[in-house]
């Protein structure tokens, strides 16, 4: 009976162990914009999972592509049949490492800028993406947000014909986190 | 007791470890969330009949249907398209899963409308249904004016409404099969059919590229018609999208462009070769904004 406590209390340890100065959502936010002088697409997606290691600094974030929601269905219908063929490749990651993690002080409350390197994957395509951020620690939680640009050539994202004029080659995505303490 | 402590201690570092390796799996995997499946066919419409698929909402689809004259009728009336009718028609998406939608058609004059609604939308992951189950129900009406002075046709004699059950899947990216039973109920019939039809309908979608599908469109009348004279209507053609446009280019023994018209009035066979050309002509614009609001910072 002792012997079975024990090990229970050490995997009670262990987890807590596993689950101290992580932080998480599951709600975070994700918008992109295409702008041409034809067309401004945008959308957005509120359900972005992330996922922060305050002592490593390793910073992942996952996003099912077919939460995007258009302002024209017929936008969101190429979006997921056409270009990011998104029964094929559900979800796009991100895993990255925040550069000077160690000279972020998570036990204070303020704003830090943060850069932020990593593999990005979208379309099953992989690339290194480097960009700034700012990571806001304030009431236990911490705030993330960011702004970067994909080239949609790199992810051999194709656009057909008709749209070539409408969709920007150069994508403008912006991410927005809140980030609670994983227990 | 050593020993103990040792397994603890294994365990403990094991966990850690985990952590390190992926942080999004320490949240649990996601795959169990509800997706729903789109796009199981190009347009609202197999062909003549309704398919599983949902136009959004706050768009508006405006519909022209052309049926031109048999192909068996030769160069003289060059191959049918020298006769044509047609339907233009207007659907609006009030919701995600609910349509309506009204439209006139020059044979006979016929005006119809209905509403669609789907109460199953067909989902992967937990608790999803592997089939979407949609509703439809219809009325037309015949305005053309009666030049019989024998017959003594009333309102209510140029009524016709059909109720119809779609129950579709959409097997892969590529396939998609629908069965979807009818009844069609016309006030005034014939002296030998009976007022109400049933029919089973079967819709199929293959798509052959992005942008290009084959569909076939087949309605199996069970009761209600002499079987030497209607026939069974079977379309068979293209779906071809070209941005916010979908053509639907096929050939049918139907004629009529309401579930009334196609199901109880197809007088053609496709055995001794009487088809003919159609196309669908389908454009869609967004009215309803959809809303969207800025992300917060």
């Amino acid at each position: 009976m002792q012997r079975v406590l024990l090990i229970l209390i050490c995997f009670f340890i262990g987890s807590i162990a596993s689950g101290q100065g992580k932080f998480f959502t599951k709600t975070g936010s994700i918008s992109f914009f295409s702008k041409t002088q034809l067309e401004d697409i945008d959308a957005h997606n509120r359900s972005v999972t992330c996922v922060l290691d305050t002592k490593t600094g390793n910073v992942q974030f996952s996003v099912l592509m077919k939460g995007f929601e258009f302002k024209k269905a017929l936008m969101q219908e190429h979006f997921n049949e056409d270009y990011i063929e998104s029964d094929k490749y559900p979800r796009a990651e991100f895993k990255g490492q925040i550069d000077n993690n160690s000279s972020i002080d998570y036990s204070k409350e303020a704003a830090n800028q943060v850069r932020v390197k990593g593999p990005l994957t979208i379309h099953g395509q992989t690339n290194d993406l480097e960009t700034d951020g700012t990571l806001t620690v304030k009431e236990g939680k911490i705030f993330i947000t960011c702004e970067f640009k994909v080239e949609i050539a790199d992810y051999k994202i194709s656009v057909a014909a008709f749209a070539k004029n409408k969709v920007a080659k150069t994508i403008s995505v912006k991410v927005s986190c809140v980030l609670e303490q994983l227990k | 007791m050593r020993r103990i402590a040792s397994t603890c201690f294994f365990l403990f570092c094991a966990f850690l470890a985990f952590s390190q390796d992926d942080l999004l799996k320490s949240l649990g995997t996601d795959s169990l969330r509800k997706n729903y499946v789109t796009n199981a066919f190009k347009s609202s419409r197999v062909i003549n009949g309704h398919s599983m698929e949902f136009i959004g909402k706050g768009v508006l689809d405006f519909r022209i249907l052309h049926r031109f004259g048999p192909v068996n009728q030769g160069i003289k009336e060059f191959f049918g398209l020298d006769q044509a009718s047609m339907r233009m028609g207007f659907d609006y998406g009030l919701g995600k899963n609910f349509t309506i939608g009204i439209g006139r058609t020059t044979l006979q004059k016929e005006l119809d409308g209905f509403l669609k609604f789907r109460p199953v939308h067909q989902a992967s992951g937990l608790g999803g249904s592997p089939v979407s189950l949609v509703l439809v129900a219809g009325m037309s009406i015949i305005t053309m004016e009666n030049d019989d002075p024998a017959k003594d046709i009333t309102f209510s004699s140029r009524v016709g409404y059909y109720y119809q059950a779609i129950i579709g899947r959409k097997f892969n990216q590529r396939f998609t099969l629908q069965l979807s039973p009818t009844v069609v109920h016309r006030n005034q019939v014939l002296l030998n059919d009976d007022n109400d039809t049933y029919a089973l309908g079967i819709g199929s979608r293959f798509k052959l590229s992005k942008r290009v599908a084959f569909v076939v469109d087949y309605f199996y009348v069970l009761n209600g018609l002499p079987k030497e004279q209607n026939f069974n209507p079977l379309s068979l053609g293209f779906d071809i999208e070209t941005g916010g446009h979908v053509f639907q280019l096929h050939f049918s023994n139907a004629s009529g462009m309401n579930e009334r018209a196609f199901i109880t009035e197809t007088f053609n066979d496709w055995g001794k070769g009487d088809i003919q050309f159609g196309f669908n002509l389908s454009r869609v614009f967004t009215i309803g904004k959809k809303k969207s609001k800025a992300l917060k910072q």
